[in-house]
């Protein structure tokens, strides 16, 4: 089974709120010094996912990932954690495209690379989150996608996938090749293992280039993107956070229950 | 020229009912329609869906499309792609909005990339834009760390998911005029290439997540699974439900679907109760709609504290079961 992993490198989500900064003239994000970018939480579960299916039914994982020189990190990362191969997909004119313009990338590299029975995606960077790259290039390269799977299984030509929703979860079927892109449900990524770890570091990555990949310019003409963004703030909250305490711990407690029963 | 006109708003119902989302994207509809002048539409999918045509024009709709066919009863994607896809390609709205819900999260990016629309997914906030008469859609990045304006210049149509609850119901009068109107064509069967093979509700202990008036949230703090009892009984006193962060649930603590935040649940609740969590943006984006937060955390610089209205320094393992007693015995005295 021959699956390709789209993966993302992002600047990391877990940072604290104050070393959040932005520049809202330019409407970008100021990346925090001393902060090393990590591959997308979900597209860290999509290579698990590829990966459990590796681990069944054997096959080669393919991992891409449109971005900067740097990106050659995640998919490292992803070498590491058991993938076979991968590609870092970088060009001038691969900065700052919408959603559409970085599925047409990833689609045309997909075709390059030609052979696949499954295309795993993160249901959402972590970063811009727009979450829907997985089904336009679904649509693009005209093969069935499922979206945010907790679980996934491999038959014969066919995947059965399990997806969460609010009220109990459904199990869907699909022909190969499809689609696929995950959540956080599929559960916790393994640990890359040291020999590999050591392996992954030292492969070369290849880049490949706009016309590596025969991208049309006009598709990747910032004029004909879909979406803009036109401002970008960093929400306040002002809160008053009235601090109780005790003499004890229960004894805050019990000053905090007085309080709370009278809203409740 | 642009000849794209109206609002549809992909409505959602189940068992005869409209879906509480979209009776507030039909409020939220209405005011932006007014505001261009254009006309108001839903499109109302399955067999059952005549049933809600008279309430969905008394809750603001100028037009209802009915897309009656059984094969759209329940919700499956490459039927609702197509169907929906048709109608915006025959009836050409300019803007679509749908609910930021199980469906719409899986439908409105399959819709735009067949359309090739400009989308913004999980909006808070919706306006039309002064200067250009486009739609201005307001959503969170970076986790919830930021938030950004978008505009789609020239794509059509102009698509948004909205976040459920963040905009107020519309009002119902039922002296309102509408028509409703058949959506020509059936689901192409053989275009159904994934199918659902099995749908199975969970019947969830006590009060819902998302219904509950009041939540209690863990997180990584908490420690282990079982350290979580403390937190259920707290929530039971009150009659409220447990959430948790993403940390708490990747450990496999709590089940993922008591997640609360940017990729989990987001709940409004009267009162949360936030245990043993750093108040990452990406949680807090899930509960600062709550009324009264209160955090409880032994880190006294803990950015949940940023947040609340009160809050207590220390130990949870000593003051939780306190503040349970205490609230106890207050309920019963």
């Amino acid at each position: 089974m021959n699956t390709i992993v789209c993966v993302k490198q992002v600047l990391d989500p877990e940072i604290p709120p104050a070393k959040f900064k932005i520049d809202a003239e330019a409407k970008q994000v100021i990346p925090p010094a001393g902060v090393p970018p990590v591959i997308s939480v979900y597209d860290e579960r999509a290579v698990e996912a590829a990966l459990r299916l590796k681990d069944k039914h054997k096959g080669k994982i393919t991992a891409l990932s449109m971005g900067s020189e740097k990106a050659a990190d995640v998919i490292k990362h992803a070498i590491a954690l058991g993938a076979d191969d991968g590609f870092v997909l970088q060009d001038a004119a691969f900065e700052n495209l919408d959603s559409f313009g970085t599925a047409y990338v990833l689609a045309k590299a997909i075709q390059k690379i030609g052979e696949y029975d499954l295309v795993l995606c993160g249901r959402q960077a972590a970063d811009w989150g727009a979450g829907e790259v997985g089904s336009i290039l679904a649509e693009i390269l005209g093969i069935p996608v499922i979206t945010l799977a907790s679980e996934i299984q491999a038959q014969d030509k066919t995947l059965r996938v399990k997806r969460i929703v609010s009220d109990g979860f459904e199990v869907l079927e699909a022909p190969m090749p499809c689609l696929i892109t995950v959540g956080s449900e599929i559960g916790l990524p393994r640990l890359p293992a040291g020999p590999r770890l050591m392996m992954a570091r030292k492969k070369v990555i290849p880049i490949w280039r706009a016309q590596d990949i025969g991208a049309e310019p006009t598709k990747l003409d910032k004029q004909n993107a879909h979406t803009e963004v036109i401002g970008l703030s960093v929400p306040t909250r002002k809160t008053e956070c009235e601090m109780i305490t005790g003499a004890t711990p229960a004894d805050a407690a019990a000053h905090l229950a007085a309080k709370l029963s009278k809203l409740i | 020229m642009d000849n794209r006109k109206g609002i549809l708003v992909c409505g959602e119902f189940a068992e005869a009912k409209l879906a509480p989302i979209t009776i507030e994207l039909l409020g939220l509809g209405r005011k932006l329609a007014n505001e261009l002048g254009e006309p108001l539409s839903v499109l109302l999918m399955g067999s059952k869906a005549s049933g809600l045509t008279q309430e969905t024009i008394a809750f603001g709709a100028d037009n209802v499309y009915v897309a009656d066919d059984a094969l759209l009863d329940q919700y499956n994607s490459d039927g609702y792609t197509q169907i929906a896809a048709n109608l915006c390609q025959q009836a050409l709205p300019s803007i679509v909005l749908l609910g930021h819900t199980d469906v719409g999260m899986d439908l409105a990016p399959r819709l735009n990339a067949r359309l090739g629309g400009g989308l913004a997914m999980d909006c808070l906030a919706l306006s039309i834009d002064p200067a250009t008469q486009l739609l201005a859609s307001t959503r969170p990045v970076f986790g919830g760390n930021a938030h950004a304006t978008m505009l789609a210049k020239s794509a059509r149509p102009q698509m948004a998911t909205v976040r459920p609850k963040t905009m107020p119901p519309a009002a119902r009068d039922d002296s309102r005029q509408g028509q409703v109107l058949p959506v020509e064509g059936k689901v192409d069967p053989s275009a159904i290439k994934v199918k659902v093979v099995e749908r199975t509700k969970e019947q969830v202990e006590g009060v819902k997540l998302e219904d509950a008036e009041v939540v209690v949230s863990g997180g990584r703090g908490i420690g282990g699974a079982q350290n979580f009892a403390m937190l259920r009984e707290l929530a039971n006193v009150l009659g409220g439900a447990v959430g948790a962060t993403r940390p708490a649930c990747d450990e496999g603590w709590v089940p993922v679907r008591l997640q609360v935040g940017q990729s989990g649940k987001v709940v409004s609740p009267k009162l949360y109760i936030a245990v043993a969590l750093s108040g990452a943006m990406a949680h807090i984006a899930g509960c600062l709609g709550s009324k009264v937060i209160v955090a409880i955390n032994k880190d006294k610089d803990a950015n949940i504290f940023n947040v609340a209205h009160f809050g207590i320094v220390g130990d949870y393992k000593e003051i939780l079961p306190a503040l349970t007693a205490k609230l106890r015995e207050l309920k019963s005295g």
